[in-house]
């Protein structure tokens, strides 16, 4: 009685919603079923793809949890587990960015060499390998070209130590009473009269930056120059015969029909160098810097060797007097910073890139 | 002969003037290593090696066989290199020729949603510090966790997925009609026909593994274990300090130009004949989703 007094208070709507959430259920239990089914038969794909999942889950995700350290405090004496450590908010990063110690000038010290040093990297970096790329193209003989192509692409092959070792010596100072001899381009600026003699160039913040991106060019220009290099080949040659029958020459040529022609290549090749104005390598600056005075580092510094610094890892810390508990707070916080405007810059130059020419990455 | 007007003939000059010189200015640094690593002492210290080697003795490079207070070092390293490249590409390569060939399955369950997984991590990562406490904390410290920690890259992935896809569907289906299961689809029909793909991935890999040097030295702390290039750097630095009182029959510069000529001496010699994959691979890689 009480049950059918029940069941006739239930409204024709509610029934009609019951039902639907019924069909519903079965319907999703027949698509779980048709995934176990489809996994099962293809389970031999699916064990392949459990090695790659572990590593980038284990190494490239955890990592991502591990940010939530910019927000907490740390000691390892308390606990060395980071989701137990007591919270902080924003106090790392808004010290760093508005505090009055030392570490907030030195934060942006960074900063500012970091967008410098791209700035010039752009400015002189980003050019070469196109005109070489341009270069390549204009020679015929095809012996001469593989020579020398696989010549300028060779340094990107050695390691950035023997790079930063061959800079070291190369540019190490003499020592007219001991009897040592400048290294062999240090040797040749002075015989050039360009540096005063005894001259450190690399532990001189005036020849930091020019020193850093000339090697760079040196590093990367003739690798750099294998995507331009094939934009331009893919050019067609009927469009040169065109252009020179309207009588350009090759400077017009190149304007009117090298230079379009390899616009989409340039644009993504400039959205991707933009995306990484924030990040200069940490690698090679600490190589260049490490054995020379600290002086150096007025210019050197940048943010990736700066959040080194102050996360203890690299080099010595002293001077950023960072109480011991936030160093993982402060270094990761700076590191949020850099990664959270890489990404808006990186989404920025997509942005304006789709506007004005229509390519883009993503 | 097409007739070249004056604007052209000129470009094309200086093309070859300037390329010409760009290729000696790259040639130069490796000469100059060269001849300093065999030259004297005594050209050494008058400074008097600028091109070519100056009475050529190659002390500094025996000082690497013969003398154990050099030599033990630089060929330990060596050995760790070795060791290092040889299970790091076969584990990088492993991992990465699996997920490109699971990858490359169009009919694959939530193929879309894995590919952006890995994709993903091409354009956000944690950032520097949150990956070395992450290797910290998952002890990534010792010589194999230098292998399994590292050098899968999302990049060369997809690289081996978009030349996977390449491949004919027909051969496939002939051999899963001869009964290949899909292990044997993998190492008999893809791999044999990816072999330029598969020599530029590992190409990449082997090399990124050989010039290794940071994670190394900041993660591995038992020197015993440390690779090349980190000795390599203790090497150079140390002939940075004062050579006074140091009387050895060779140039302590010369030393460190000759462990330099010895850790690129591999590079150099199989360069000529893999350079082309090396420039392949920066043309194929493209993302395409």
């Amino acid at each position: 009685m009480n049950l059918a007094n029940e069941q006739s208070i239930i409204s024709y709507k509610e029934l009609e919603a019951l039902r639907e959430e019924a069909i519903f259920r079965e319907m999703e239990e027949s698509k779980l079923h048709r995934y176990w089914l489809t996994i099962k038969r293809q389970w031999p794909i699916f064990v392949m793809l459990i090695p790659v999942l572990v590593f980038f889950l284990l190494f490239r995700y955890r990592p991502i949890l591990e940010l939530i350290i910019g927000f907490k405090s740390f000691d390892a004496n308390i606990t060395n587990n980071t989701f137990e450590s007591p919270w902080i908010g924003f106090y790392a990063l808004r010290e760093l960015m508005f505090g009055t110690k030392e570490y907030t000038v030195l934060f942006w010290r960074a900063f500012r060499n970091t967008f410098t040093i791209s700035m010039y990297g752009l400015l002189f970096g980003f050019p070469i390998p196109i005109i070489l790329a341009l270069l390549f193209s204009e020679i015929k003989s095809d012996g001469f070209r593989s020579i020398t192509q696989i010549l300028t692409y060779l340094p990107k092959f050695i390691s950035t130590v023997v790079i930063t070792s061959l800079l070291f010596l190369m540019l190490r100072p003499g020592q007219a009473d001991a009897n040592i001899q400048p290294g062999i381009i240090n040797g040749l600026l002075v015989w050039m009269g360009a540096v005063p003699n005894e001259t450190n160039l690399l532990g001189n913040p005036a020849y930091f930056r020019s020193i850093f991106i000339l090697s760079d060019i040196w590093e990367g220009a003739g690798y750099g120059s294998i995507v331009y290099f094939a934009a331009i080949m893919a050019i067609s040659p009927t469009s040169y015969e065109a252009a020179k029958i309207d009588g350009a020459n090759k400077l017009d040529q190149i304007r009117y029909v090298t230079l379009p022609g390899m616009a989409p290549t340039l644009t993504i090749m400039l959205i991707l160098r933009i995306g990484g104005i924030l990040s200069v390598g940490y690698e090679k600056i600490i190589l260049m810097t490490e054995n020379e005075v600290h002086w150096v580092l007025d210019s050197a510094d940048v943010l990736s060797t700066f959040i080194l610094r102050l996360g203890n890892v690299y080099g010595s810390s002293a001077g950023l007097s960072v109480p011991p508990d936030l160093v993982r707070a402060f270094s990761t916080s700076a590191d949020l910073f850099n990664s959270f405007i890489a990404m808006f810059l990186v989404l920025g130059a997509n942005f304006i890139s789709r506007r004005v020419s229509d390519t883009s990455l993503f | 002969m097409k007739r070249l007007d004056t604007s052209e003939i000129i470009f094309k000059i200086l093309a070859y003037v300037l390329v010409t010189l760009f290729a000696l200015a790259t040639l130069y640094p490796f000469i100059y290593t060269i001849s300093a690593s065999i030259s004297s002492k005594n050209a050494m210290d008058a400074g008097a090696v600028v091109f070519w080697p100056v009475e050529p003795d190659f002390l500094a490079i025996k000082a690497f066989f013969d003398e154990p207070a050099q030599g033990v070092r630089l060929w330990r390293s060596y050995t760790n290199t070795l060791f290092y490249t040889f299970f790091g590409t076969i584990f990088s390569m492993g991992v990465s020729i699996f997920a490109g060939y699971a990858l490359s399955k169009s009919k694959l369950l939530f193929k879309r949603q894995i590919a952006f997984f890995i994709i993903f991590t091409m354009w956000f990562s944690a950032g520097l510090m949150p990956t070395y406490y992450n290797y910290q904390a998952l002890l990534v410290t010792n010589r194999w966790g230098i292998i399994y920690g590292f050098g899968v890259q999302a990049f060369n992935i997809i690289l081996l997925r978009n030349y996977f896809q390449g491949i004919s569907q027909e051969i496939e289906e002939a051999a899963i009609v001869d009964g290949a299961n899909e292990l044997q689809l993998l190492t008999s029909v893809y791999i044999p026909m990816s072999k330029s793909a598969i020599a530029t991935v590992t190409l990449f890999y082997a090399l990124s593994r050989w010039n290794g040097y940071f994670w190394n030295r900041i993660l591995v702390a038992n020197a015993n274990e440390h690779p090349l290039q980190v000795i390599l750097r203790s090497i150079v630095s140390e002939s940075g300090d004062s050579e006074t009182g140091f009387d050895y029959p060779y140039s302590l510069r010369s030393l460190a130009y000759a462990a330099i000529v010895l850790s690129v001496i591999p590079i150099i010699i199989i360069y000529p004949y893999l350079q082309k994959y090396f420039a392949r691979g920066v043309n194929v890689g493209g993302v395409k989703e």
